[in-house]
């Protein structure tokens, strides 16, 4: 079975850091950043990367749409 | 390969619907809210009934909705919008109108409304969400709070003696020859998000055949007005609400 490596931007501005992402990810690729955004809220970020499988399972429950998935067939 | 080989539009597996603009939502973190906002955004893209879409929003956390999908709206009076969507389906039969409603809106003041619009079989879909208190004025009990749950207005539970029974509108709605399909959902998990999409579809089509009204409730979270973190709403919602509150399609005429 062709492996999957997937990558996720998040519109830091725009997530409120509700951890919902952090919860749902299957890999543990999620965490929340220590930094903060101009609305004081630490946004998630990819803290294992490699780990990440492009499922969206973060980008589905996010309620603020702030993620987008990519992913390749290695 | 590295993150930045990745990132490229060719791999692009999901991105944020093009229905909903970059306007920032006013909702708490974690508000279940913008998980239905962005469904129906996806559905509404999906369709391309971006131009022939009609919301109503209701009064309540709720009333912005108007902000933040580019759509037609209208905003009611609260728990009026049954009666308006009413009459924009009427004179524009051609286009797909639902209101989107919570409890407050639908369970308590609308109530009248909700079961007038679904006894008259209006081409029309409900979206509701229930989340079981008055979120927007500080999370006062609602007729929908549950038994023994506390609110700023029952601090020591709900009392049934006292206080009545919790308000099941879908229970009640699906009795009425004019309601085709009754369903309900939650968006707390990945399948469960993924469930509400092609309810909610569903319900879409069936007003545009003409089938009568159709109700979606969607079981959500209040983090503020519960007081709990969203991650611990979630947990507390499906062992104390999904109880009294199950999942699944109550009616579908098919």
């Amino acid at each position: 079975m062709a492996k999957l490596k997937g990558a996720i931007v998040v519109n830091t501005e725009r997530c409120k850091g509700c951890d919902l992402c952090v919860v749902a990810c299957p890999s543990e690729v999620l965490a929340l950043s220590n930094d903060a955004n101009s609305k004081g809220y630490n946004f998630s970020f990819m803290e294992r990367e490699d780990n990440c499988t492009g499922c969206a399972a973060c980008a589905n429950v996010c309620p603020d749409a702030c993620i987008t998935v990519y992913r390749v067939k290695l | 390969m590295n993150v930045k080989d990745i990132i490229n539009p060719a791999n692009l597996v999901y991105e944020k619907t093009t229905v909903m603009n970059d306007t920032p939502m006013h909702y708490c973190p974690g508000c279940s809210h913008g998980v239905v906002h962005k469904l129906l955004g996806e559905i509404i893209q999906e369709m391309d009934i971006q131009d022939k879409t009609i919301g109503v929003a209701p009064v309540g956390c709720g009333v912005f909705a108007y902000k933040y999908l580019d759509i037609d709206w209208q905003q009611a009076a609260h728990g009026r919008a049954p009666a308006v969507a009413t009459a924009i389906k009427r004179l524009l039969p051609d286009r797909y109108v639902f209101t989107y409603q919570g409890d407050g809106d639908l369970a308590a003041i609308g109530t009248a409304e909700t079961i007038h619009a679904c006894s008259r079989g209006e081409n029309i879909v409900f979206i509701y969400i229930n989340n079981g208190i008055y979120g927007m004025t500080g999370g006062q009990m609602a007729p929908t709070t549950l038994p023994g749950m506390k609110s700023t207005t029952s601090p020591k539970g709900r009392d049934e003696k006292l206080e009545g029974h919790s308000l099941d509108m879908s229970k009640l709605l699906m009795h009425l020859d004019g309601v085709c399909y009754v369903t309900r959902q939650s968006v707390h998990t990945v399948a469960s998000v993924r469930k509400t999409k092609r309810a909610i579809r569903k319900a879409f089509e069936y007003s545009m055949m003409n089938k009568g009204a159709s109700v979606v409730e969607i079981v959500s979270t209040c983090s503020s007005g519960w007081r709990m973190s969203p991650a611990d709403s979630n947990t507390w919602m499906e062992e104390h609400m999904f109880p009294v509150y199950a999942m699944g399609d109550l009616k579908d005429i098919e």
